[in-house]
């Protein structure tokens, strides 16, 4: 997945969430950037991001992203790391 | 709204809140409004978020109080005056395993040292909800506590008295206990729900360290569901009927083609089973008060050659409507609702097609319509959607299907009366109007926050409110129990009047639609007057609150001879009737004849 793929896949989440049809996000989008953008939407959107792209965000990484960009680049290498196993037999 | 139908999507949902949100308050649609505290042991913006959604959905408008983060005690005992302003309709008190101090002990503690750590454990708990039921007088929702993700000692945590899991089991049963001995005290069950949804997933313990989140995020819409089913339970708005197709739903196969001997019911096959399984089901339902009909594309004694099937269940007098035809469904569902004098909202249709399932909820708004693959599905999703999850249970309720069965006998004897008035003396009826009793409060508060169609003013009260009421000298109230030649129809009726000087202001007036059109209206104001007259007072003043639903009883005052004072541009009327020369109305019911024959 491009770069480009990535921040256009997360537009789209952003919209959702934030229920902004005309929301547009850019590498340096951060929370001051967006009104509603506040600790406990931010569970909302990293919960979002995750199952959108089939992965997940480690606890230092969730607490340390500095702005969209950063968002795109660990989802980036996360894609190149091997998928973890799932746990236990009744994971949904 | 389809989306927040069981079984809905959570993602979606989380997803999708604000423009759900904003979809809903669009819809026009009337709503209650409910005052609803959150104290919370961990995070519960989420929880209320979610909470929101699923009671706007069901004709609740919520306004929330949140504690501040895991102040649920704090808020509780030392009367926080936020929410002491806030006027709390019903608290509901988030606290999970993550709240418990008291354990785990150590391996060396005695067996007496971890009873007193758990009956610490425990009072922590009941000084709370007694403070907060004598300082609010309003339902209280208390979670039990979930298992733990982890068990130090294995197999043995659950029955060694040092384990987590038998310390979170016994305290979950010292809950149970609390709730079966207290009115208006509910417990919601996550420790059933975390296992339905899976301990591990659960218990994704990085929403924990990173939100205090008491559970994973994904299972938030489910743990608010749950919580909406016991809500809007208490709040009257449960289903009351199961519309039930019969071909490939109550059992496999084509009756009018395959015949009695072709279907699968019974244990002979895995089908047979999950029909068989699928019928038990609701023939428990039915005993738990929900009524059963049949609405199904058949001949009519098709119907009745699948029901006598030998391993059939559900039989014939299980139903108290039966409608096997090949008239459009949503039109037999309408014109049952209006046989049974009930609102088509209140029925649950289920029928294996796709296309009928289509149809139904395309027609008739607010009727509950799940969707389920096979048999063994069906049970389920009927389960987990909790269209009659059962707060409170009373004898009326096992026998509710049978009162329905004794109506439509009195339809019968109808016909063979030509005049309406003889029609009435033969039913022989008798009624107990009488003043509110501890036995009688379960069934007046149920009646009370169900009535919808013949109720003056919709007023709903909870266990606590209608115990002051009934507690309080300034009010008169009436309860009305109704039985015939048929049988008891139970409780019926209820009136309060709040005393003002010489005159009462009615503040509630309701009947069950089961009565309609048997004068019981009349014998309960003919009560009222006299029981005003022992009193003093000279005038009553009645009150019309127009709604979507009770448009029959807006000149109800007139019929009985009040004059109306007052017309609001809202449909909303005001009545008062000066009782000097009133007469008693009501000729054809035997009222308190016990009373009668002591004195």
């Amino acid at each position: 997945m491009t770069h480009e793929a990535i921040m256009e896949k997360l537009n789209e989440i952003f919209q959702d969430i934030f229920d902004d049809d005309t929301l547009v996000i850019t590498e340096n989008t951060t929370a001051n950037d967006i009104e509603d953008w506040d600790s406990l939407e931010h569970i909302n959107l990293v919960s979002a991001v995750e199952k959108a792209f089939g992965m997940k965000f480690r606890m230092q990484e969730v607490s340390g992203m500095k702005n969209v960009g950063e968002m795109a680049d660990i989802i980036a290498a996360r894609a190149e790391e091997p998928k973890p196993k799932k746990r236990g037999l009744f994971r949904r | 709204m389809k989306e927040l139908e069981y079984p809905f999507d959570s993602s979606f949902l989380l997803q999708k809140r604000r423009k759900l949100k904003k979809a809903l308050l669009a819809d026009g649609s009337a709503r209650m409004e409910k005052r609803i505290a959150v104290l919370g042991g961990s995070t519960t913006n989420d929880i209320v978020s979610m909470l929101e959604l699923f009671l706007l959905n069901c004709g609740i408008q919520p306004v929330f109080y949140q504690s501040e983060y895991a102040q649920y005690w704090q808020d509780a005992m030392f009367d926080a005056p936020e929410l002491a302003a806030f006027q709390p309709d019903l608290i509901f008190i988030h606290t999970t395993s993550r709240n418990i101090t008291e354990a785990p002990l150590p391996l060396s503690a005695s067996e007496q040292e971890v009873q007193d750590a758990l009956e610490r454990q425990y009072t922590h708990f009941t000084q709370m909800w007694e403070h907060l039921a004598a300082t609010y007088h309003c339902p209280i929702l208390q979670n039990n506590f979930e298992l733990p993700a982890t068990r130090l000692m294995g197999n043995r945590d659950g029955w060694d008295c040092h384990g987590m899991v038998w310390f979170i089991s016994e305290l979950n049963r010292k809950f149970g206990q609390y709730a079966a001995a207290h009115n208006d005290f509910y417990i919601h069950d996550i420790h059933y729900l975390a296992a339905s949804y899976g301990l591990d997933a659960w218990h994704d313990n990085s929403y924990w360290y990173l939100y205090k989140y008491a559970m994973t995020l994904d299972a938030i819409p489910e743990f608010a569901y749950s919580l909406t089913r016991i809500i809007r339970s208490i709040y009257g708005k449960n289903k009351k009927v199961l519309a039930l197709d019969l071909d490939n739903t109550l059992w496999g196969g084509v009756i009018g083609d395959d015949g009695q001997e072709g279907i699968s019911i019974g244990q002979e096959t895995a089908e047979a089973e999950a029909y068989t399984e699928v019928q038990e089901y609701c023939k428990a339902q039915k005993q738990l008060g929900v009524l059963l009909t049949i609405c199904s594309k058949n001949e009519p004694e098709n119907a009745r050659l699948g029901l006598s099937h030998p391993d059939s269940v559900l039989h014939e007098d299980d139903f108290v409507a039966i409608k096997a035809n090949w008239e459009p469904k949503d039109r037999n569902l309408v014109q049952t609702a209006a046989e049974l004098s009930l609102l088509p909202e209140s029925f649950v249709f289920v029928d294996d097609n796709p296309a009928e399932r289509e149809i139904v909820s395309a027609q008739i708004a607010g009727i509950a319509v799940p969707e389920f693959q096979d048999p063994a599905d069906c049970i389920r999703v009927l389960d987990h959607a909790g269209y009659f999850e059962t707060t409170t249970f009373s004898a009326a309720d096992a026998s509710r299907s049978e009162m329905y069965r004794a109506n439509a006998q009195r339809a019968q004897m109808q016909q063979t009366y030509a005049n309406y008035t003889d029609y009435l003396l033969g039913l022989d009826m008798h009624a107990d109007i009488r003043d509110f009793d501890a036995v009688a409060l379960p069934r007046i508060v149920q009646l009370t926050n169900k009535s919808n169609q013949f109720n003056l003013t919709t007023r709903r009260y909870t266990q606590s409110e209608m115990e002051q009421v009934a507690a309080d000298h300034k009010h008169i109230r009436l309860y009305g129990r109704l039985r015939d030649k048929f049988g008891d129809n139970g409780i019926v009726s209820v009136v309060i009047g709040e005393i003002s000087g010489d005159t009462l202001h009615i503040e509630l007036w309701l009947m069950s639609c089961r009565v309609l059109k048997r004068d019981m209206e009349l014998a309960m104001l003919d009560t009222l007057v006299a029981e005003c007259r022992k009193q003093g007072i000279t005038a009553i003043c009645g009150y019309y609150y127009k709604t979507a639903k009770n448009a029959m009883v807006k000149d109800l005052f007139g019929t009985f001879g009040f004059t109306k004072t007052e017309q609001f541009e809202n449909g909303d009327s005001t009545w008062r009737m000066e009782i000097a020369g009133y007469e008693n109305q009501n000729h054809v019911i035997q009222v308190n004849e016990k009373e009668h024959q002591q004195a």
